[in-house]
């Protein structure tokens, strides 16, 4: 009797975090599955490389792709060089037992924490208030140049939120990298310098590679730190210079969906740019998911 | 000689970035404390939001809370309470947790007790996908899919409310309550599950009695990991909640949270004024509070690895 009650409960539970965890997986399935169904219909050439029109009721989203891919790349110069050394410092030239390792590991730790409305205020009150007012005073005769919302500050902003995603995967590339690879190379006669160039970065390449695209993932689907920091709702030109402001994929989401005159026209453009947004985030993660595997099958080996 | 110079200087380069992450951690605190300063040093600032303004009973108690209380920054006299902001942040917050941590606990239980591998291969890739998904994207869902179908559902007066921004904000929380809960799990040593099972406890048994007592740190790291995404989340409660700032713990109404505040009137406010100040305060305050819970987090963290490897 009592062995009964305990296999009956024991596969009651079980049961119950079995539902879970497929609940988990439908509503993932469902809310992909909408975006999809709704989005896929209004994808064309012409929307991908046209500019919005008849405010943002017709027309296609060019603009903002173009702003997404500019502000991503001015984010990747920023944060890869910056990330990887920092991840080469914990792994390579901290020495042992170093008071600074845990101090700079807590920092990057708390700094993916930040609320990404908190990394908007920074940029507005740093880089724009403090870094471009003072720029612009210092070496444009107090004219406005850098001391406004840009897409410069906007992707400093970002690299800022991205720079633990790319600290923590460079790290576990270092990581895996034999001891026997370093002694060699020290034993050759190899500075700390010529080993990590020679020796590590080669090896590390994949793992830098898959830190880099899941930071840019991250940053070209987060709206809250460009809001006060260079996204715009909609201009005429595309930006070309480091100053200008920009469109944006995310951004032009909650604007269309929140701002719009006429939601029923709009609603076919929104779930468009929404799948785009979708598709671009997922391909990135999806690429740096393949990488990462294959790095860890040829360690395997 | 020039190989020393070199090697120097890039060793240079390669501690200045690492500190880098610090400064720019303190440079944060700073550069968002300094916009927010003049509330205790100016006094015009302090006459019209001063920390008795913020957090006190505002000037006329009228016995409703809801008109004590008011956050109204725009208008012929500037009301800056922010009690209706921390309400309508807890609540949509609770409503969060409420739905992500039972689901989110449960499937790391389930994908690291009870799943066969081959179906843990498929769940770890899913619950990638949804921590991909950026949250613009969850708060568009919440605004236009999930608000329809929950007001013809369950009869709701507003169509954007509590609950609606609660369940799209819990989408956000479950990876992260998930991966830190699946990771305290499989760090449970094998050999603490051999023996329960060898003394026939039932699988079951063995999770609730040896498995998740061992892994509990963890487990409570990974719900107050959830909390502080939650807290700060911006994008979803922008676009879900309906932005109305009244001071009620009723699920069913509009709320406004302090996140979504900043990001809805920053971009109007007049540079300089009270108001921009107190908006900076806000981010003060966001930015002190994921610290401390995030800290509070990697402290628990450590207590599982010490708790499971002794050292």
């Amino acid at each position: 009797m009592k062995r009964g009650w305990i296999n009956f409960t024991s596969h009651a539970f079980t049961v119950l975090t079995g539902i879970a965890c497929f609940g988990v997986i439908l509503l993932v399935a469902l809310i992909l599955g909408n975006i999809l169904w709704h989005g896929v219909g209004h994808i064309s050439w012409a929307f991908l490389t046209t500019a919005p029109s008849a405010g943002m009721t017709e027309g296609g989203i060019f603009p903002a792709i173009f702003g997404t891919a500019f502000l991503v790349i001015l984010m990747t110069i920023a944060v890869v060089p910056l990330g990887v050394s920092t991840a080469i410092y914990l792994q390579e030239y901290a020495p042992a037992h170093s008071r600074w390792v845990p101090l700079v590991r807590m920092a990057i730790q708390n700094l993916a924490g930040v609320p990404a409305i908190v990394f908007g205020l920074f940029g507005l009150g740093f880089f724009i208030q403090f870094v471009g007012r003072g720029l612009d005073n210092f070496f444009f005769n107090k004219e406005l140049y850098f001391g406004q919302p840009a897409i410069l500050w906007a992707a400093l902003t970002l690299a800022l939120l991205t720079l633990p995603t790319v600290v923590v995967a460079t790290e576990e590339a270092l990581r895996v990298v034999p001891r026997a690879h370093r002694e060699v190379a020290y034993s050759l006669g190899a500075t700390r310098w010529q080993m990590v160039r020679h020796v590590l970065l080669p090896q590390a390449t994949g793992g830098i590679l898959t830190g880099t695209i899941l930071a840019v993932s991250r940053g070209a689907g987060e709206v809250a730190p460009i809001l006060f920091t260079g996204a715009a709702y909609y201009l005429p030109y595309l930006p070309k210079k480091l100053n200008q402001q920009f469109m944006e994929l995310g951004y032009h989401v909650y604007v269309m969906a929140t701002q719009s005159p006429d939601v029923d026209a709009t609603m076919p453009i929104l779930y468009a740019t929404v799948l785009v947004l979708l598709v671009l985030t997922f391909g990135l993660n999806f690429t740096a998911i393949l990488i990462r595997s294959r790095i860890r099958r040829r360690l395997k080996r | 000689m020039k190989a020393r110079w070199s090697e120097r200087l890039i060793e240079g380069a390669i501690r200045l970035s690492a500190g880098l992450a610090i400064v720019s951690l303190v440079l944060i605190f700073v550069f968002i404390g300094k916009e927010a300063l003049p509330l205790f040093t100016s006094p015009e600032a302090r006459a019209e939001a001063g920390m008795g303004r913020l957090f006190g009973t505002g000037s006329a108690s009228t016995g409703d809370i809801a008109t004590t209380y008011v956050w109204q920054p725009v208008s012929e006299e500037p009301k800056y309470s922010f009690w209706p902001l921390i309400a309508g942040t807890l609540k949509a917050t609770a409503v969060a947790l409420l739905f992500a941590l039972p689901l989110a606990l449960g499937a790391a239980l389930f994908t690291s007790e009870f799943a066969p591998p081959a179906l843990r291969e498929v769940v770890k890739p899913v619950i990638e996908l949804l921590a991909g998904i950026p949250s613009v994207v969850l708060g568009f869902f919440a605004l236009i899919v999930m608000a329809t179908f929950f007001q013809n559902v369950f009869g709701l007066d507003y169509r954007l409310n509590t609950w609606n921004a609660g369940f799209a904000l819990g989408l956000a929380v479950i990876p992260i309550v998930y991966t830190v809960a699946e990771d305290a799990l499989s760090a449970v040593p094998q050999s603490f599950r051999s023996g329960s099972i060898a003394l026939g406890a039932t699988p079951w048994q063995t999770a609730r009695r040896v498995v998740l007592p061992a892994a509990f740190p963890g487990l409570f790291a990974a719900s107050v990991l959830g909390f502080g995404r939650a807290i700060g989340e911006t994008m979803i409660v922008l676009m879900a909640s309906g932005n109305a700032a009244i001071l009620s713990w009723n699920p069913g109404l509009p709320f406004r949270s302090l996140s979504a505040t900043v990001a809805a009137e920053l971009g109007e406010v007049v540079h300089g004024s009270p108001h921009y100040h107190v908006l900076f305060f806000i981010g003060v305050l966001l930015f002190v509070f994921t610290f401390l819970i995030n800290l509070a987090g990697q402290v628990w963290v450590n207590r599982l690895q010490k708790r499971l490897v002794g050292k």
